[in-house]
């Protein structure tokens, strides 16, 4: 069976600076891959080159076997991939529901009505549905993170990309965000995401990817890597995060 | 409160004395602040300042949409479009760069003088072309400050979710722009307020020129006075509404950042 998402030798620089140096990656169909490591190693480059939202210099990227680094239109990709950012980045002059709607409505060219029906019923599966109207701004950071991922899902993507999704967040606002993310890999949503929380990832991964300099420097199921890591770099990454009180 | 009103009493008092007891106070109020001469010159000037809404509600209307425009082309990204920014960036820079009244003197003078059958010879068409000219260079810098206001994430989120570039412009970043350079919108749309004052050195009969007229006339500036009052009169309230506007903005925005 073709991967849904196969990363072939990818590299990326910003200018002179390498960030990814060559990554290789399978992720199944309703598969969750975790990626960690330090800020810096390349984590979230990696999820917005997936996207097309970043060029690349070399490397080939497939979707369910379809190449999409030298697609026709980069447009058409980003809207079979969504992808959640760590800032929420959600239109503040539009009401909830209008967020939701938007790339449904233009990029998709859903009539309103079946627009609304699709986004009532994600808000409504999330616990959002009374928020329909309300604007951004009058949110906390969980309820947006909530309404980006459902203004994401809204698109129904073949795979989701989440950056640091509950890094902008305060501590009690994490857990409802972490739940939706559980929700979705218990529906078997294809899943890549970059975390800083271990046991969360220990938890929903399927598979645990350490990156390190731009490379992927050890992969596994989550069990191997945080309890028995063979790299000495993974090694030492979990026990700055273990003493810093994040596992 | 107290001090405020108390300190401009007596600001304004010594100002009152000191003109008054000025050698020339009695010639000058005879010439400028002549009742009688304000009473008989204010109808025609007032219908005259028709004219000048005209110009002005016209211009502001086509300068709202060509600056517009021009910002947004300004704003195509990549090597592709470079020339396009580079002609944008020459309008603009050889407009602001150029006095008003010369841009309405060489339109206004010289268009006609083509003697082109299909080139319109009304001053006051050439005088609001000018002012287009002109003021689109002004406002388009003014919309691009707001489209480059706007967190490049904005743009990010929606070209992610598979909208085009143009979708992502009109739907997210113009909106948010616009809305953002509301208030020095209005600012410029009062200096061209003023600016239709100008149309007139091209022969337009607005309020200005007619004031001119009718000083001319009566050897009596009062008329200039009559004139001022009405440009003063629409030009203070817009003043105060932009004033009120941007408060507002500020503290929205205050308010926001708290949440």
């Amino acid at each position: 069976m073709t991967a849904a998402l196969r990363v072939e030798g990818l590299h990326k620089a910003f200018g002179r600076h390498e960030v990814l140096r060559g990554i290789d990656l399978d992720v199944a169909d309703h598969e969750v891959v975790c990626l960690i490591g330090a800020s810096g190693s390349g984590k979230s480059t990696l999820l917005r080159c997936v996207n097309r939202l970043e060029p690349i210099q070399a490397g080939r990227i497939f979707l369910h076997g379809e190449e999409i680094t030298r697609p026709r239109d980069v447009n058409v990709v980003r809207r079979r991939i969504g992808i959640v950012f760590q800032s929420f980045n959600l239109f503040p002059h539009m009401s909830v529901l209008r967020n939701v709607t938007l790339a449904p409505r233009d990029a998709l060219g859903l009539s309103r009505r079946e627009a609304d029906e699709r986004a009532l019923a994600l808000l409504d599966r999330f616990g959002l549905a009374d928020k329909r109207d309300e604007f951004p701004d009058r949110l906390s950071g969980g309820q947006q993170q909530r309404v980006a991922i459902v203004r994401a899902l809204a698109m129904q993507p073949e795979l989701m990309l989440f950056d640091e999704v509950t890094s902008a967040l305060d501590p009690e606002l994490v857990a409802e965000v972490l739940e939706v993310i559980r929700e979705l890999a218990a529906g078997g949503m294809t899943m890549l995401l970059a975390t800083h929380e271990m046991s969360f990832a220990r938890e929903v991964a399927s598979t645990v990817c350490f990156l390190d300099a731009g490379r992927i420097l050890e992969q596994g199921p989550p069990e191997q890597i945080f309890t028995e890591p063979r790299e000495e770099r993974t090694q030492r990454f979990l026990q700055r995060v273990l003493e810093a009180g994040r596992l | 409160m107290a001090v405020a009103l108390l300190s401009t009493v007596v600001f304004f008092a010594i100002v009152v004395v000191v003109v008054t007891h000025a050698p020339g106070w009695p010639e000058v109020r005879r010439s400028f602040f002549s009742g009688h001469e304000f009473a008989s010159t204010f109808p025609e000037i007032a219908r005259a300042f028709v004219l000048n809404v005209e110009i002005f509600c016209i211009a502001e209307a086509i300068i709202l949409a060509v600056a517009l425009f021009l910002a947004v082309l300004r704003a195509l990204p990549g090597p592709v479009f470079f020339p396009i920014r580079a002609l944008v960036i020459v309008y603009t820079d050889v407009f602001r760069g150029l006095p008003t009244i010369l841009v309405i003197a060489m339109l206004g003078f010289g268009a006609p003088g083509l003697g082109l059958s299909w080139v319109p010879t009304s001053v006051t068409f050439w005088g609001i072309v000018a002012l287009v000219l002109i003021y689109s260079a002004y406002v388009s810098e003014v919309y691009r400050a707001g489209i480059e206001s706007v967190h490049p994430s904005q743009e990010a989120a929606a070209r992610s979710l598979g909208l085009t570039r143009w979708q992502a412009m009109r739907r997210v970043i113009l909106p948010q722009a616009v809305r953002r350079v509301i208030p020095p919108l209005l600012n410029d749309f009062i200096g061209l307020q003023k600016d239709s004052a100008l149309v007139g050195t091209i022969g337009a009969i607005e309020a200005f020129n007619q004031s001119q007229i009718d000083a001319n006339a009566t050897f009596n500036f009062t008329a200039y006075l009559a004139a001022a009052t009405l440009f003063v009169a629409i030009t203070i309230p817009l003043a105060r509404f932009t004033d009120w506007l941007m408060l507002r903005d500020r503290r929205r925005r205050q308010a926001g950042a708290l949440v």
